[in-house]
């Protein structure tokens, strides 16, 4: 078995709160390393409070058995994750799903600009910082009169 | 050390389960949505701190007695009440930041909390905007200022009450816990104590 393979596996893990995106999507995957019939994974969290976690790390460990190996899960709680790990399809795949893909860390930071994923437009307002899960907020286009869920930047 | 990430981790186990006092009555739907996803996430973090001090997080928060808790007075409190309730969030995230950011170089988890905890700021920030010059909310800034103090080492105090603007006074210090805190670990450790050994969940 190669890491290409696991990694392959693990693309077609949804995440369990936004299924539209896979764990690979998601950029929480830090590593792959395959080795004697063990694949060794470093997962990162996403927000800490995410009652998804434990289902994530669950799902990894039962992919790579089904893959007919041995997994050992670490979950590394330092910062590496951040939204901007979130790989390029995975913004589209958000975006096409009604989420606001959340803006690069740098950019977010220096302008307050939120674009509605169904019409692009920038005239949107905050309606809650807090929303279903830690990870979004709520917003409103005043253009086409659509609430959105906006993926936080952290 | 040891003994600071289990005052951090308390308190925000604490600070969580009071905030989710506040879900399904809280003053208007949103502030029931930014409450309990506040909670969530704070107790979210406690867990993280607690297994960098054992294996077993389950068995650190709810398998002491209540005299074994090392969170600050400040989030102990039962308030019903909602000018207090923003008071102490405002207070607490404050207080909180400055605590965060200092663990950072030495504690890998602590800038990952500190990521998170910006929009706790935000929520806590324009709620403190909002209620500035509301006599009621003032009275309870006045009134829990010294649990604030409370929340942080004495070094840094000084740091809490230039940002607050406020006077340092005689704070509440951490060792003696409020008397509403007994009711209260006894209804966090209920499901513990109840479930049969060898549960899963």
């Amino acid at each position: 078995m190669t890491a290409e393979q696991v990694w392959a596996a693990f693309e077609a893990i949804p995440d369990p709160e936004i299924p539209v995106v896979s764990l690979v999507d998601l950029g929480v995957i830090r590593s792959v390393d395959v080795h004697d019939g063990h694949v060794h994974v470093e997962f990162t969290p996403t927000f800490l409070g995410c009652p998804a976690l434990e289902v994530m790390r669950r799902a990894l460990e039962e992919t790579v058995r089904g893959l007919g190996a041995e997994p050992e899960v670490e979950v590394v709680n330092d910062d590496s994750w951040g939204t901007d790990k979130i790989t390029p399809a995975g913004r589209e795949k958000l975006r096409s799903a009604g989420f606001a893909p959340p803006a690069p860390r740098l950019v977010q930071l220096q302008a307050q600009v939120h674009r509605c994923p169904y019409c692009g437009s920038t005239e949107t307002r905050l309606e809650n910082l807090f929303g279903p899960t830690p990870c979004r907020s709520l917003r409103y286009c005043e253009s086409c009169r659509q609430p959105f869920e906006q993926f936080k930047t952290i | 050390m040891n003994e600071l990430l289990l005052g951090l981790a308390d308190d925000e186990l604490v600070v969580g389960w009071r905030d989710s006092e506040w879900t399904g009555i809280a003053p208007m739907l949103e502030e029931d949505v930014a409450f309990s996803s506040i909670a969530q996430n704070e107790i979210g973090h406690a867990r993280a701190v607690y297994e960098l001090l054992t294996d077993d997080a389950d068995a650190l928060a709810f398998d002491r007695t209540p005299d074994e808790y090392r969170c600050a007075p400040l989030v102990e409190l039962h308030l019903p009440d909602w000018a207090h309730t923003i008071a102490r969030r405002w207070l607490y995230e404050v207080a909180d930041e400055i605590r965060i950011t200092a663990l950072m170089e030495t504690v890998p988890v602590a800038a990952k909390i500190n990521r998170e905890e910006a929009y706790h700021r935000m929520h806590a920030e324009m709620w403190r905007e909002r209620l500035r010059d509301e006599p009621r909310f003032r009275d309870a800034v006045q009134e829990l200022w010294p649990y604030a103090l409370g929340v942080l080492e004495p070094a840094q105090r000084a740091a809490l009450a230039a940002r607050v603007g406020l006077d340092e006074v005689a704070a509440v210090e951490r060792g003696v816990h409020d008397a509403s805190f007994a009711a209260l670990h006894d209804e966090m450790t209920i499901v513990r104590r109840s479930a049969p050994a060898g549960a899963q969940w």
